[in-house]
């Protein structure tokens, strides 16, 4: 058993920080803070991609960089770690490349998989419904034959970028008769299509992430169908195990951590600082115990992934643990911070920029989305110990 | 990286599971947990004769020589299985600090015994002051002529009544440190003027009340420097941690194991009553805690193995390993329901050790502690 890295990861661990120092500073951050974006930056995804490091780990012969499982933790390690704003191809690179590698035709890859490793192309995934959230496969979308092209009518939502995403990946139902797994077809649709139309959903903090997208009539080309017809339920399987170790979870936690570590150091509260408080030393040590414990179970991930085989039970545990970690740790924050971690960005007052107000709300949809919490424990109980189904 | 045991470590594990399963099935358990040595000495023959006494120690001594991750592999199916009896006390804090700190006299003496069998030791270390901090030792060795004279009282001390030697952590200079003037004695079992009382514990782990009355110790049985014992101590504990953890990691898992079973057999309103959400929910956590406990525990071995700095991760490991085997005891009690508190049941067997080893080597709180420091808090 080894823990270690080698030392041409170490090496490549270094220029991964050296990047990411030059081009995340301060300044880069407020920038783009004060644009009302969080996560959403394609200048970055850009240098990403002028890097070469945006589809790293894909193969070379699809523009990838052959990089190696442990290489794509470890540049995932560090950009969480600096707060790189993943959201503009996150779709693209975790979610539909890989979904296009495994089960799209060659036409298909050359078209769609380079404008990807470019960052050239914004996705949004077209997956939920109102009545389709955790229970995705009772989607009602439908796709009808006709001649050369498919017909999509039905209303997708919790669809994120759907407002600036250039092509949407959509699950539809093609065969209303057969058992609801068995007649979903996977389509990959142009965003600019007559017949699409994004209405936007608000979220608590006023924030626009989220969109309801209508499809009436929408027609999309055969050959835009990824994988066989009444096949898409199992291409999207596919999707929702890409990159999975979980690493940016335990990562942005240790980051906060560090920083609550120097705002308990310097705050005081009733003349003593709170870095005194044992409730606050407990709390935080239990913290950086479960950042620990997180991170160990994504490297276990990567490893498994490293290794081909499939962390069927480990990655949705990563998932879980992450998400609920990253809640209650920016909780913990906001109650560390008492009256002044409500502030948002925009007051004088607010500890951060109002980081701690903006995290915390933004964790309420990450153990919903992905998965919910409730849904990786299903997954836990039923394939991992083969409890019986209700 | 690599984190995966070798073939040696897997076959090590399989025959040790065999050889536990068959020799000291769950009705020995009790028996043993309630006779009066607390272990039986043919088991502790036969695993002499596999070589598990002296599997750190250094072929000279007559030892095999392996590493403390396969110490770890076995301890782990040793918590798995439960083995009432001195192994832990004898191996980790008897041998250990002997390897690290004995002279050459002093390690030609014992540790060839511990390798075949022929020695039961523990460490003499906390006091009615119940810390793991220096400041806790206050039994006193006061030199005089050839001999240290001690006196003072220790309490949990495991195995103290069948010990035949006992290392006493000892205050033998006052000062502004705590962690200055504390020496380190081999003492004979059985030395006049030791009184040893077994006292009731939950886990009935035989745990010790031993007072020194005008114990002497001759000089040279210090183990170590004169004063300088602390760092010592300060190291065993740290293996000793880490090694605490991975018997509880072995015993948490077959609590979950158990449980899991029976949530698939045990049926009311016409199914398992493993078909409903709220017992998978619990399930799925108790899952979680024991999973991920091994990567941490295994990182935390693999770093004192290492020679790292270690008190971090060591602290980290047993602060999670804690919550976690209590978690699934309770939780695997009550999954169990009723049936689950009583004596007979196996599930009990586990909860009784999940609270033993949360709290020897410190509990959470003080884990969490050491943890906070070394955040700079």
């Amino acid at each position: 058993m080894d823990f270690s890295f080698t030392e041409e990861e170490e090496r490549f661990r270094q220029e991964v920080r050296s990047f990411l120092k030059k081009e995340i500073t301060d300044e880069f951050l407020r920038d783009f803070e004060e644009r009302g974006e969080f996560d959403f930056c394609p200048e970055f995804t850009k240098k990403l991609a002028n890097k070469g490091w945006l589809a790293m780990a894909w193969p070379k012969e699809y523009g990838g960089g052959g990089a190696t499982i442990m290489e794509q933790l470890i540049f995932s390690e560090e950009a969480a770690y600096y707060g790189a704003p993943t959201g503009a191809y996150r779709q693209g690179i975790n979610l539909i490349g890989p979904a296009i590698i495994s089960h799209g035709t060659e036409e298909q890859k050359k078209r769609f998989l380079p404008p990807i490793t470019r960052g050239d192309v914004v996705w949004c995934q077209g997956f939920s419904e109102p009545n389709a959230g955790s229970d995705l496969a009772s989607l009602q979308c439908r796709a009808v034959e006709d001649g050369d092209d498919f017909v999509i009518t039905g209303q997708k939502v919790w669809t994120t970028n759907a407002h600036r995403a250039d092509w949407c990946h959509v699950l539809t139902r093609t065969d209303p008769e057969a058992p609801k797994h068995r007649g979903i077809s996977y389509f990959l649709v142009d965003m600019k299509s007559p017949g699409i139309e994004v209405r936007p959903l608000i979220n608590m903090l006023a924030s626009h992430d989220f969109n309801e997208v209508f499809f009436d009539g929408v027609r999309v080309p055969r050959e835009n169908m990824l994988g066989e017809k009444n096949q898409g339920w199992y291409v999207s399987q596919t999707t929702l195990m890409g990159e999975r170790s979980g690493i940016a979870f335990p990562t942005m936690c240790k980051r906060l951590l560090e920083r609550l570590v120097e705002y308990v150091k310097e705050t005081k509260r009733n003349g003593e600082p709170l870095a005194h408080d044992p409730r606050v030393r407990q709390k935080l040590a239990e913290a950086a115990v479960e950042i620990e414990v997180n991170r160990m179970i994504a490297y276990r991930v990567a490893w498994m992934q490293h290794k081909g085989l499939l962390p069927m039970v480990e990655a949705p545990s990563s998932k879980l643990m992450g998400s609920e970690l990253w809640k209650s740790l920016t909780a913990l924050a906001l109650e560390i911070m008492g009256l002044y971690g409500q502030l948002q960005l925009g007051s004088k007052f607010a500890p951060l920029r109002g980081l701690i107000a903006r995290t915390h709300m933004y964790s309420l949809g990450i153990t919903i989305a992905m998965g919910t919490s409730e849904i990786m424990k299903n997954i836990i109980a039923i394939r991992g110990l083969g409890l019986p189904r209700g | 990286m690599d984190l995966d045991f070798t073939e040696e470590q897997d076959m090590l594990r399989t025959s040790a599971r065999d050889f536990l399963t068959t020799e000291c099935p769950k009705t020995l358990v009790r028996e043993l947990e309630e006779s009066e040595k607390g272990y039986s000495p043919e088991i502790w023959r036969k695993m002499a004769e596999l070589g598990w006494m002296g599997l750190v120690i250094p072929e000279e001594y007559g030892g095999m020589e392996m590493e403390f991750m396969d110490l770890v592999v076995l301890l782990e199916e040793m918590g798995r299985n439960i083995i009432p009896g001195p192994f832990f006390s004898t191996v980790v804090l008897g041998a250990l600090p002997i390897l690290a700190a004995g002279s050459e006299e002093q390690k030609k003496e014992l540790l060839p015994k511990i390798a075949e069998g022929e020695a039961i030791l523990t460490m003499a270390l906390t006091e009615p002051t119940a810390t793991y901090e220096a400041g806790g030792v206050k039994l006193k060795a006061a030199a005089e002529g050839d001999s240290f004279v001690l006196n003072g009282t220790k309490l949990f001390v495991e195995n103290a009544h069948i010990a035949d030697y006992m290392i006493c952590v000892a205050r033998t200079k006052d000062g502004a440190d705590p962690e200055d003037g504390i020496t380190l004695f081999l003492v004979e079992g059985g030395s006049p003027g030791i009184t040893v009382e077994v006292v009731p514990t939950i886990a009935l782990d035989k745990q010790c009340e031993v007072v020194f009355k005008d114990v002497r110790v001759p000089k040279k049985n210090v183990l170590g420097e004169l004063d300088k014992g602390w760092p010592i101590v300060q190291r065993t504990l740290e293996q000793a941690t880490t090694a605490k953890c991975a018997e509880m990691i072995g015993g948490a898992q077959a609590a979950l194991d158990m449980t899991v079973d029976y949530a698939k057999e045990r049926v009311q309103y016409g199914r398992p009553i493993g078909s409903f959400q709220a017992i998978q929910f619990d399930l799925a956590d108790m899952w979680m805690k024991v999973d991920m406990g091994k990567n941490i525990v295994y990182e935390a071995v693999w770093s004192v193995s290492e020679g790292l700095p270690s008190t971090e991760k060591v602290a980290m490991a047993k602060g999670w390993a804690n919550e976690a085997y209590k978690f699934v005891a309770e939780r695997g009690v009550q999954i169990h329901g009723a049936i689950g508190t009583t004596r007979d049941h196996d599930i009990g067997l586990y909860f009784r050790r999940a609270w033993a080893s949360d709290l020897v080597f410190g509990n959470t709180e003080f884990q969490r502690e050491v943890v906070a420091r070394q955040l700079g808090l």
